[in-house]
């Protein structure tokens, strides 16, 4: 699971859950992908995703200090910063680890790189 | 971009009629080229107008011929058409023999500056009938009668620098072929199609297939539908394989996916090809998007029930495509709460398995909408099929929504009973997709695997002994012919074993 993905999961599904979001990422076992770098395509996803939820996982995966505690207002000259988001967004690849729901503690496997976001049937 | 207008030839691959006009208006709106349909010799030239209908047209046949405004917009197309096999520029054409020469030679005299720089370079001159077989000695006749051609240069036939096609359109109908020519075309070779892309990601060569991958040209259709185009996001939410995500991603989107089959997306599931017994380690997604050298733009596949979706409130997509499952050759499956009078004997280390429920077609279509309508950017396409009995085919069949505008359906019929259809939708500009209401005409009683299954108009044993008794009154038959039979279904059988030997 890239990290990117990471931005874009909820635990809303689970039933009295309302936000479910940022879920509460572990990560067991990871890979760098290396992948073109395409500056235009981070500029179209940035306003997509939620900037604490890339803090969140900027701290997860130890590149904290590549991150801004706030997005600059001019990123998209940025160049350096955009290849440290690329590099935090599409590069790292959680292979074995955890997602858990903020709300009820419901934790979502990651195996092989796949989070299992499936929920049992007493939980819907 | 500079104007200068010209009439070219699109000669089309005459397979999927009915998607022809849909991907060519698709095409034309990618690259941002407005246009307008004209009747038959009303000119009206404007700046904003790129491209013209010279003629008005018939959808069905192969050659149109288009006005573009210039060349890089002719080549633009055929950068994106599945459906085109070339596009010339047009120098001649007439519906009888006497007068196309007479018009191409007219324009060649009218035109010689636009002629000049083709002079002197090597050339072939390429001869199609359409509708109509002729010999090699015949179509060297035909290219004798273009005597008249200034061209100086080498005829090259392997490597020529420019490529002249000479076109006789015989009629769509292999029955009633006419004597002469119906359209006879002359034109200079521009651009050819994508036609090669369906052979590169042909579903026999491909690494993780399913029972029910797209074919790789369906699947080009529908990206081109769905406007992707390089550093867009597009998600499949009843991924499979993945085969619309190869496609998407050839042209230039990163792709995401979702599906609730586990055993599917983590390669487990019983391998499709029937000389497969268990499927590779690493037959996955992204596996396939590496075979064709887009697995930089693989972002994910996530395990997820549909019907209960997960993504964040905010988060938009470019583009939305998929190949929702029928219910016949892939189950439609929801997770729902269920309560039983078992008693729970789950522990918390024991892994458990969700069990599934039905997931009714019309209820997934109203999902779908409303999921579109809530996470596609303004003007991005939501592109997938409705499967239907034609028989029972209405347009108010088709589901709608106020936040989504219907800008494209194009059937392809699957069987002689059963059909679907290709809907593109387009996100409308509204402040509040919350309000909007979601209209759905389809019948609650409609419910396409039950009338597949069970209410056919001919069962499906009524039809394999109907089959049955055919094949047995035509053996006989062939027999009193005195035709030896060979068993084919003996001979695919054997073929078969000695495959898993």
């Amino acid at each position: 699971m890239r990290l990117s993905t990471y931005n874009f999961l909820t635990s809303k599904a689970i039933k009295g859950v309302k936000v479910g979001f940022p879920l509460k990422l572990t990560i067991a076992k990871q890979d760098v992908v290396e992948s073109e770098f395409n500056p235009t395509f981070i500029e179209r996803l940035l306003p997509r995703l939620d900037w604490s939820g890339i803090r969140l996982a900027a701290e997860v995966a130890g590149l904290n200090d590549d991150i801004p505690a706030e997005l600059p207002a001019n990123v998209a000259e940025n160049e350096e910063l955009l290849k440290k988001l690329h590099h935090l967004l599409l590069e790292i690849d959680v292979l074995e680890g955890q997602l858990e729901c903020p709300e009820t503690g419901r934790v979502f496997p990651i195996t092989d790189g796949i989070p299992n976001m499936l929920l049992n049937e007493d939980e819907v | 971009m500079t104007n200068s207008w010209k009439k070219y030839i699109l000669w089309f691959a005459q397979e999927h009629l009915d998607f022809r006009v849909a991907e060519f208006n698709s095409i034309i709106k990618l690259f941002g080229l407005k246009h307008r349909k004209l009747n038959d010799n009303t000119l009206v030239r404007s700046l904003n107008i790129i491209y013209k209908f010279l003629i008005s047209f018939d959808k069905q046949k192969p050659f149109w011929i288009v006005e573009f405004a210039n060349e890089e917009s002719a080549i633009k197309f055929a950068s994106r058409s599945v459906s085109l096999r070339s596009i010339y520029e047009l120098w001649g054409h007439s519906n009888n023999l006497k007068s196309f020469h007479e018009k191409l030679q007219d324009s060649i005299k009218t035109k010689e500056n636009l002629m000049d720089p083709y002079i002197q370079k090597s050339f072939k001159i390429v001869v199609e009938t359409y509708n109509k077989h002729i010999s090699q000695k015949e179509k060297v006749e035909k290219i004798e009668t273009l005597e008249y051609l200034p061209f100086q240069g080498e005829v090259d036939l392997k490597t020529p620098q420019t490529e002249w096609c000479y076109i006789e359109f015989y009629g769509l109908d292999p029955t009633a072929v006419p004597s002469e020519p119906d359209d006879i075309l002359f034109g200079r070779l521009v651009a050819n199609g994508q036609r090669d892309l369906i052979k590169e990601l042909s579903l026999k060569k491909r690494k993780f297939i399913g029972n029910t991958s797209m074919d790789a040209q369906l699947s080009l259709l529908m990206v081109n539908q769905a406007l992707v185009n390089n550093g867009d996001l597009v998600l499949d939410p009843f991924v499979g394989t993945g085969s619309l995500l190869v496609s998407a991603a050839k042209f230039g989107g990163y792709v995401l996916g979702a599906d609730i089959d586990f055993m599917m997306l983590h390669g487990r599931s019983r391998p499709s090809r029937i000389t497969q017994k268990v499927r590779e380690r690493d037959e996955r997604v992204r596996a396939n998007l590496e075979q064709y050298g887009c697995g930089d733009r693989y972002i994910d596949v996530i395990i997820s029930d549909f019907s209960n979706p997960l993504w964040r409130q905010g988060v938009e997509f470019d583009a939305i495509i998929t190949d929702p499952p029928y219910g016949i050759r892939e189950s439609t499956e929801k997770v729902e709460s269920k309560t039983t009078s078992k008693q729970n004997t789950r522990s918390k280390d024991m892994p458990h398995y969700p069990s599934t429920s039905h997931y009714s077609l019309q209820q997934l279509y109203v999902d779908l909408l409303q999921f579109s309508a809530h996470h596609l950017k303004v003007g991005g396409r939501l592109v997938c099929w409705l499967p239907y009995h034609r028989d029972d085919y209405t347009s108010e069949m088709i589901p709608q929504h106020s936040s989504l505008v219907l800008v494209g359906n194009s059937e392809q019929p699957l069987s002689g009973l059963t059909s679907r259809r290709l809907l593109t939708y387009e996100k409308r500009d509204i402040n509040a997709p919350d309000s909007a209401q979601l209209s759905y005409q389809l019948s609650n009683s409609y419910d396409f695997r039950d009338r597949y299954f069970n209410n056919a108009p001919e069962s499906r044993t009524e039809r394999r002994m109907r089959k049955a008794e055919q094949r047995e009154i035509g053996r006989i038959e062939a027999l009193k012919r005195g035709k030896v039979i060979i068993d084919n279904k003996e001979a695919k059988n054997n073929l078969n074993k000695s495959r898993f030997q």
